[in-house]
């Protein structure tokens, strides 16, 4: 019978998509376990390095670090971490929106803003925007290493060192739960050191080897180093957290389609056998 | 009892060691240094080699660093572990790569507008056929 063809095959194709939106988010759903599994894994390391930051507020060294002193802001530098692929609801929109609110404050305030971007959606975004990049990195994959981002941070670090920036922002997604993911905007220099430890009150200082500005030059790169790391990964894990919220409620949609269109074709069918029959009775009537 | 002090070994990626030891073995910047439990307070670089860390139990556990750093605390020993060879043309490299991809899609964004165009265009034709069509469609 010739009833409803139209309405099959939009069913079928629709039913093809459905089956496109939950493998992607049977993926995620395995893609996030491991992701959020290296997201922990890099905790240690960062909790220690922030451990050691407050002890040497804590200590008396003889020297200074441009990272430790403020300054006026005349010019801020942000990395952005964004996704490297879409299909993962509102991420990296939201992550956006978040930034430009906090870039056009700046702006009222007539402080310039250099950007520099990890991911292809940051770029796109802030390439189109005209913003002032100056450095970018992007298709990282699902294991990113530290030495991946070392090239953007030192050119940050670079900037601030020569005065031509006088604050460093990152902006990433905190990972709360599956369903939650916060854009969020963390200061890292100049560094502020938290809360000091009760314990180590008095007067003391470290044996510095060879001298405490290498020493310091070091670990404070390695600390802003860890602090983008640890956003990367954990932005990583938003993303596969999303995408598989988003497949999910994508593929119920699908399902809401398809039934509604199935109640729509069975009553066409069920009208043109009925006309069918009512034809033929009154065909046999008329004899 | 022998006198103990905790280790900690973490790398950016993942926490290598953690535990008790009566000694630790680094190869600090200006040499080798061995640690015993409430060594004065230190920071030092670390140069590429073997960590080695004997536990309670005589046991020598042996990691190998590629760099990083050392801290010490009278009851607590932190190295910080780098996961790659770093050396300071090596990360000056990097940045200027990280700054060249920024320049060069920068440069490429012609093309990217050049396919947002193409892609309205498109869009738009396709309007017009099926305007057409049911135009068609109405006056047969």
């Amino acid at each position: 019978m010739a009833v409803g063809k139209e309405i099959r095959s939009k069913i079928g194709s629709i039913k093809n998509t459905q089956k496109i939106t939950r493998a992607m988010e049977m993926v995620a759903a395995s893609k996030m376990r491991k992701t959020k599994d290296r997201m922990l894994a890099t905790r240690p390391y960062s909790k220690k390095i922030g451990q050691i930051i407050k002890h040497l507020a804590q200590a008396n060294p003889e020297y200074k670090h441009s990272f430790l002193v403020e300054r006026q802001v005349k010019r801020v530098g942000i990395i952005v971490i964004s996704s490297d692929r879409g299909l993962c609801g509102g991420l990296n929109s939201n992550l956006f929106r978040k930034t430009l609110s906090q870039i056009i404050q700046w702006d009222n305030a007539n402080i310039e803003v250099d950007v520099c971007t990890i991911g292809t959606k940051a770029f796109g975004f802030f390439g189109n925007l005209k913003a002032n990049l100056v450095g970018h990195v992007s298709k990282l994959g699902d294991t990113p290493h530290q030495h991946d981002i070392i090239g953007i941070i030192k050119v940050m670090l670079d900037a601030y060192a020569d005065g031509k920036i006088d604050e460093l922002h990152v902006v990433s997604n905190e990972f709360v739960n599956t369903m939650t993911q916060k854009p969020t905007v963390e200061k890292l220099l100049p560094v502020v050191a938290g809360e000091l430890d009760e314990n180590l009150n008095g007067h003391w200082d470290y044996i510095y080897e060879p001298d405490a500005k290498e020493v310091l030059d070091h670990l404070l790169t390695r600390y802003i180093e860890s602090i983008v790391y640890q956003g990367l990964v954990e932005n990583n894990a938003c993303e596969q957290a999303a995408r598989m919220v988003a497949m999910k409620s994508a593929s119920d949609n699908a399902g809401n389609i398809i039934s509604e269109l199935q109640l729509i074709y069975n009553k066409a069918r069920q009208a043109a056998i009925t006309q069918e029959i009512s034809e033929i009775v009154a065909g046999a009537a008329a004899v | 009892m022998t006198m103990t002090v905790h280790v900690d070994i973490v790398s950016a990626e993942k926490e290598i060691f953690s535990g008790l030891a009566e000694m630790v073995f680094a190869p600090a910047e200006l040499g080798e240094v061995g640690i015993s439990p409430r060594h004065a307070p230190l920071i030092s670089r670390l140069k590429p080699g073997e960590v080695r860390v004997k536990g309670t139990d005589k046991e020598i556990f042996s990691f190998y660093v590629s760099g990083g750093m050392l801290e010490i605390q009278p009851h607590l020993i932190t190295i910080l572990a780098d996961t790659a060879i770093r050396a300071k043309d090596i990360d000056e490299a990097a940045a200027i790569e990280a700054k060249a991809r920024a320049e060069e899609a920068l440069a490429d964004k012609s093309g990217k507008i050049d396919y947002a165009v193409a892609q309205a265009q498109l869009q738009e034709a396709v309007m017009q056929l099926r305007t057409l069509d049911r135009l068609r469609k109405r006056g047969g």
